[in-house]
């Protein structure tokens, strides 16, 4: 593993972690994002959710992006604006074009066991965007909080592709 | 915290007793094992218990669908029982609360299942 932290001099921070293409790495990425949520003082419940998401986003790179390729690694980075948790998962894979997933939530879909990772994500951030790589896909993720009155409620979701 | 399984019999229905985290990896394993090993020695009429499970990922739902269709081209049953109010939501929101069969108590639960 490769990990940098980077401090702002508004005294917010930015931390970067390079991580091999394994289930370990989708844990430590999680376990990050929960301390990084917890450090912002978000609640319980929004937590779950944010956590939820980078997860999903993690193993997304991992088992889709890299499809495992111990020889690809993913990149994980953590920061607190204040306002905002931003995270972005970058991994070195063929690219995904998120317009092309199937709604989990259509009828023939429902059944169907594997399929609703990006579909969660969307549903626990207030934005989600895709950008392509030279090779690979990096997502971003951002989860919005006022830090007097933290609650799990989403605002609204709101996608853009760049 | 992985997953724990632990099985038991009440009137002729298994109950699994599942807690930790059903996510990516060893506990979606687990999870289709026993659901196959119980399919395979005809224990077709299953509730699981998710009292104790604090978290279910994308792939422990997957493994969830899976187990009910499992059961299900069997010929058996599969009903769930004790959600706690994050994995209710989370099966709210992906529409698979109206697939499952959803119970909030044992006697109830086991009495449901049509044949034993």
């Amino acid at each position: 593993m490769f990990g940098s932290r980077e401090h702002s001099e508004r005294g917010e921070h930015r931390i970067t972690l390079t991580l091999a293409s394994s289930l370990a790495s989708v844990d430590q990425v999680e376990q990050t994002a929960e301390h990084l949520a917890a450090e912002a003082g978000i609640d319980e419940d929004a937590r779950f959710g944010i956590t939820m998401a980078v997860r999903e986003a993690a193993a997304n790179a991992v088992f889709h992006g890299n499809k495992g390729n111990s020889a690809k690694h993913i990149t994980a980075s953590f920061e607190n604006t204040g306002t905002s948790l931003i995270f972005c998962i970058a991994d070195e894979g063929e690219g995904l074009d998120p317009d092309t997933l199937p709604d989990p939530l259509a009828p023939e879909n429902l059944m169907r066991g594997s399929g609703r990772g990006i579909f969660l994500i969307r549903s626990f951030m207030d934005e989600v965007h895709f950008r392509r790589l030279e090779p690979g896909t990096e997502m971003t993720l951002i989860k919005r909080f006022t830090p007097e009155a933290n609650t799990g409620t989403n605002t609204g979701n709101q996608e853009t592709k760049r | 915290m992985s997953m724990t399984l632990q099985t038991r019999q009440v009137d002729g229905i298994t109950i699994l007793d599942l807690s930790g985290r059903i996510v990516l990896g060893e506990g979606s394993v687990q999870l289709r094992d026993a659901i196959k090993e119980l399919v395979s020695k005809g224990q077709k009429h299953i509730l699981l218990n998710l009292g104790d499970v604090n978290y279910i990922d994308s792939s422990g739902l997957g493994e969830l669908v899976s187990a009910y269709t499992t059961v299900k081209n069997a010929g058996g049953e599969l009903k769930l029982l004790n959600l706690t109010k994050k994995v209710h939501d989370l099966l709210q929101i992906t529409k698979l609360y109206t697939v499952f069969d959803v119970k909030d108590d044992e006697a109830t639960a086991v009495s449901a299942f049509s044949a034993k």
